[in-house]
């Protein structure tokens, strides 16, 4: 059991957050960190620049477009266009598994593929080295796609990547050559390479392939990027409850089924910040709505799988899936007997991306243990308080430049697949299309809300609060651990996983039922040292 | 196969490289910043850089790496980084307190042509560094060299940037250390005090970047130079640089500025590597070589001499850092063993040219490429045309080895999957012990698991 530990007053831990920066750094970082009152989630400061200096988590908008988005498709050719570093340094860093059908089917996600710029194409340009990549890339792999990404001296040399791709699709034919200016200093961190892989797809991939698939209930699963298999597991559970995945966006996705994508009629939804915009321009072109889901535990994965059977509204469907669900839950509910003991009760903090800092809570909840901090690297306010204050959002001079599609409905596809009253009765049934509530109103109050963390701020939050377990990444993972407090890489899961759905949440529940309880932590103190912090005077009084 | 498209037909590359045996500058110098004591890096760029540099060192080594960024957006992209890079400055020695700030380029701030040398005067002017603390800097745009040149830079610009001479010699041997594990500069620094002979390794990772676990966090590890120690690098009696790609320049820039006369030697992988090193550091210590050193010498070709059999005529694929590979090379042909294809991605004219000396005599055909697109898919190709029995080099050989069945050590950097690597040396001759421990371990390994039940030994 664990003991009821004494915290000073949230106001007192706020101002020891600020207390170390700089006026102006104080003031800025203020708005950022906020003291959570679920009923009125307050306005949270968030997607505005970085602060010099600082120490942020946070990468760049070429991470965000081909590390994240673009890179989990395994037949896509990827050519980042720069010296070598971007390229090398995303080369199998996220463990966006992917598992082609055959042995012939095209896979490049273990290559790495790079123009390599050199100081003369900084100076007299790089687009003829670009032009020859692609030509060998052609020649020596033949692949139905390639996509170009900018790098950072790719913007401000000018090369027009764009120009090169037009060119290169005219030419090749058979092989679809497409770019994003997706130059890391855009925006403020990797949510703008998110917009621009989006803008990307949207124009060069979607829409492509008109077919219409078999399969009664056909969905896209948008947002997944199958780190550590965790679209396996939902790809299981679809099939089993009879549903069509005709493509995810974009973890074991290939791109012919990204080029069918809008044949479906339902996206569900999970990493909302990386992927909404393709959600909403589906829905305004083809009619093709959008589900929020959370496949992250046991007791969401089966409401988000209920809701889905919800907007089908087919009874024999509803009945597979609540079948699968009980089955399950039978077995989380009992692996979760066996984990909870030891996890009961202990404190969590999470600072992850753009969405696990909001989906892992449900998972710490299901173990009994409590969300005490979260936030995230990237996300916008309306993860955070939710998508109807996006109204309000005020797009700053770092992020205008990011551009904004203009969609119009498709005059021969656009099919809207509920009508007004349809989707009015699935809301009262708790089907919200179009909606996401954000982190904040799930968190409980008196809990802190931070966004872009700093190393300082971390630090001085476990000192205050000594979490049980602390998630983030892999750059904050040994610093945390040094501190004796055990740290679960919620980007890589640690080179475990899956976490996602039913299989997920169980190997989720040992991960953290280990971590909690290992005997390692005992063995920091040296034995002669122990004894020195518990009887620090035994020598000095000793009396013969 | 997971690696299905790489075929046998090797086509002449200009514009592609693909899987790349090298990476960008700056994360070699974020790396050469830690070995100063109580130093912050810091990437004057778009913050991307420095999250990846960060992680990738942090795979590497599971250990804490501290690095902060200038945090370009786009209109400092445009107008030039000057505003942040003050910013950060006095941010950093504001929150976090380094003794030392060492600034290094991106290829974002290296073409808008930011001046650092005058941003850092700036800082200075306006007050924004402390009394007794320091900013340095080093240019290092990625599109020129790799991560092999970014470290040499900046332990270029420690030597040019902190080294004083006060016109007195202080009887002191520089050691200019090269891209090294902090094992191996333990090993270095254990070798130099069996011979007795006063040095100072620089830069130095040991206690930094293999820190024990004591429950507590510290921003500023016990381990790294001083800047007191830097700036007597001036008054040394001499230098030794090991490794000509990563060293040698921090030895030239002390020479240039306050006549240290410097040995130019090859990082001590290897035995005849790890003879040169004994001798010119006893010599300029002027001190013999003590017993034990020899006796230790003795043990490693004990060793081969007694296990010869098993590397005579072995063919070896080699890929990774000039200063690791040319030893390294070195000592497999002194084992008899064939490095038919070596690449590097790192360019340079002398590295192809030394590793042909090397192999003149026992390999004299061998594949040797190194620059842009001489990378792991035309190392991949050369063995799909002659295969070989070992594969040495990075973790990401890992997918060669297991698509060609080939025994597979781990080598150089990046180590991102296994640990081992930061806490026993490659160095010196029990360094060189531990690679043909390793050597022998997957050849052997390799003889079991194939062996049919009537010739599996157990004794080899």
């Amino acid at each position: 059991m664990s003991v009821a530990r004494q915290y000073p007053a949230p106001s007192e831990v706020k101002e020891e957050l600020l207390k170390k920066y700089p006026t102006k750094v104080a003031k800025k970082r203020s708005k950022s960190i906020v003291l959570n009152d679920p009923d009125q989630p307050k306005e949270i400061q968030a997607n505005i620049r970085t602060v010099p200096g600082i120490i942020t988590q946070r990468g760049c908008c070429y991470a965000g477009c081909k590390g994240v988005v673009l890179g989990p498709t395994r037949d896509i050719l990827n050519i980042v266009h720069g010296p070598i570093g971007c390229s090398y340094y995303a080369w199998l860093t996220r463990r966006n598994q992917t598992k082609p059908e055959t042995a012939e089917e095209a896979n490049y996600v273990p290559y790495c593929f790079s123009t390599d710029m050199q100081e003369d194409h900084v100076v007299f340009g790089g687009e003829k080295k670009l032009t020859k990549a692609i030509e060998e890339a052609y020649e020596i792999f033949k692949p139905k796609a390639i996509a170009i990404h900018s790098t950072c001296p790719v913007g401000l040399i000018g090369d027009d990547v764009h120009a090169v791709a037009r060119a290169m699709t005219a030419k090749l034919e058979d092989c679809n050559v497409f770019g994003f200016s997706c130059e890391g200093y855009k925006g403020v961190s990797q949510s703008a390479g998110h917009h621009i892989a989006n803008n990307g797809l949207f124009k060069h991939v979607v829409g492509k392939d008109n077919t219409v698939r078999e399969g009664k209930f056909r969905i896209n699963l948008l947002g997944e990027y199958n780190i550590g298999g965790d679209s396996f597991e939902l790809e299981r559970l679809f099939e089993e409850c009879g549903i069509t995945l005709v493509s995810t966006y974009s973890g074991n996705s290939t791109y012919l089924d990204l080029m069918n994508s809008h044949m479906v009629d339902l996206n569900l939804v999970m990493c909302h910040r990386s992927i909404n915009y393709i959600g909403e321009m589906m829905e305004t072109k083809y009619g093709v709505p959008w589900l929020k889901v959370n496949f992250i535990g046991a007791e969401s994965t089966a409401k988000s799988l209920r809701k889905m059977a919800e907007y089908f509204g087919d009874e024999e469907l509803k009945a597979k899936v609540e079948e699968v669900c009980e089955r399950e839950l039978a077995k989380t509910t009992a692996a979760l007997a066996a984990s909870k003991p030891k996890t009961e009760g202990k404190l969590a903090m999470l600072f992850v991306g753009g969405s696990r800092a909001h989906h892992y809570q449900e998972l710490f909840k299901e173990l009994g243990m409590k969300t005490i901090a979260a936030g995230y690297e990237f996300a916008h306010r309306d993860d955070y308080e939710g998508r109807e204050i996006i109204p309000n959002i005020k797009i700053d001079a770092d992020s205008k430049n990011i551009e904004e599609l203009k969609i119009k409905p498709d005059e021969e596809l656009y099919k809207p697949r509920k009508t007004a009253e349809e989707i009015e009765a699935l809301k009262a049934k708790g089907v919200e299309l179009g909606e996401y509530k954000g982190m904040m109103p799930d968190m409980a109050e008196h809990t802190f809300v931070i966004d872009d963390i700093s190393q300082y701020e971390s630090e001085k939050l476990i000192e205050i609060y000594k979490p049980d377990v602390f998630c983030a990444g892999v750059k904050e993972k040994y610093v945390i651990q040094k501190m004796g407090i055990p740290l679960k890489q919620l980007h890589s899961y640690d080179y475990g996983g899956p976490y996602a759905g039913f299989e997920g949440a169980i190997n989720f529940y040992k991960d953290i039922e280990r971590m909690v309880s290992s005997r390692i932590w005992k063995l920091i103190d040296a034995p002669w040292e122990k004894a020195k912090k518990e009887q620090p005077e035994l020598t000095a009084t000793y009396v013969a | 196969m997971l690696l299905r498209h790489t075929t046998a037909e090797v086509k002449e590359r200009e514009g592609l490289t693909i899987n790349p045996a090298k990476t960008c500058q700056p994360i070699g110098a974020l790396y050469a910043a830690l070995g100063i004591h109580g130093c912050l890096p810091h990437s004057h760029g778009s913050q991307g850089c420095c999250a990846y540099h960060r992680s990738m060192l942090t795979r590497h080594f599971k250990e804490p790496v501290m690095a902060a960024t200038s945090s370009f957006t786009e209109g400092a992209s445009v107008f030039g980084g000057q505003a942040n890079l003050l910013q950060a400055i006095n941010n950093i020695f504001t929150i976090y307190e380094p003794d030392v700030i060492a600034v290094h380029s991106t290829c974002l701030s290296e073409t808008i042509g930011d001046d650092l040398q005058q941003i850092v005067t700036k800082a200075k002017d306006e007050g924004k560094v402390p009394e007794g603390k320091f900013v340095i800097h080093a240019s290092t745009p990625s599109f020129v060299g790799s991560h092999v040149t970014g470290y040499s830079n900046m332990v270029a610009a420690m030597a040019t940037q902190f080294a004083e001479s006060t016109g007195e010699k202080n009887g002191q041997i520089n050691i200019v250390a090269g891209w090294m594990e902090p094992s191996d500069m333990r090993e270095i620094k254990r070798l130099s005090k069996e011979l007795g002979a006063k040095i100072l390794l620089f830069p130095d990772m040991t206690d930094v970047l293999d820190t024990p676990q004591t429950g507590k966090f510290d921003m500023y590890p016990k381990g790294g130079v001083t800047v007191p120690q830097m700036k007597s690098l001036g008054d040394a009696e001499c230098s030794i640089s090991l490794g000509t790609y990563t060293a040698e320049a921090g030895a030239i820039a002390l020479d240039k500025k306050h006549k240290v006369p410097f040995e130019s030697l090859d990082i001590p992988i290897g035995i005849d590597a790890t003879d040169r090193f004994m001798m010119a550091l006893a010599k300029a210590a002027g001190v013999e070589i003590p017993e034990e050193v020899t006796r230790e010498r003795g043990r490693l070709v004990d060793m081969l001499t007694d296990m010869q059999q098993y590397f005579h005529g072995k063919k070896v694929a080699i890929y990774g850092d000039p200063d690791h590979i040319i030893p390294l090379t070195e000592f497999l042909v002194s084992l008899d063993m064939k490095p038919v294809h070596i690449v590097s991605g790192t360019p340079g004219k002398r590295i192809e040219q030394r590793l042909r000396e090397i192999l003149a005599e026992t390999v004299p055909n061998a594949n040797v490429k190194n620059g842009p697109q001489a990378d792991l898919f035309l190392l991949h190709q050369w063995i799909k045309n002659e295969p070989v029995d070992l594969l040495i080099g990075n973790s990401h050989g890992k997918f060669i080895a297991r698509d060609e069945d080939i025994p597979f050590i781990r080598f150089g950097f990046p180590i991102v999957d296994r640990v081992g690597h930061s806490y026993f040396p490659n160095v010196g001759y029990t360094g060189s012990m531990r690679i043909v421990e390793k050597i022998l371990g997957v050849l052997m390994d390799r003889q079991d698991r194939d062996a049919p039940d009537e010739k599996f030994e157990l004794v080899m």
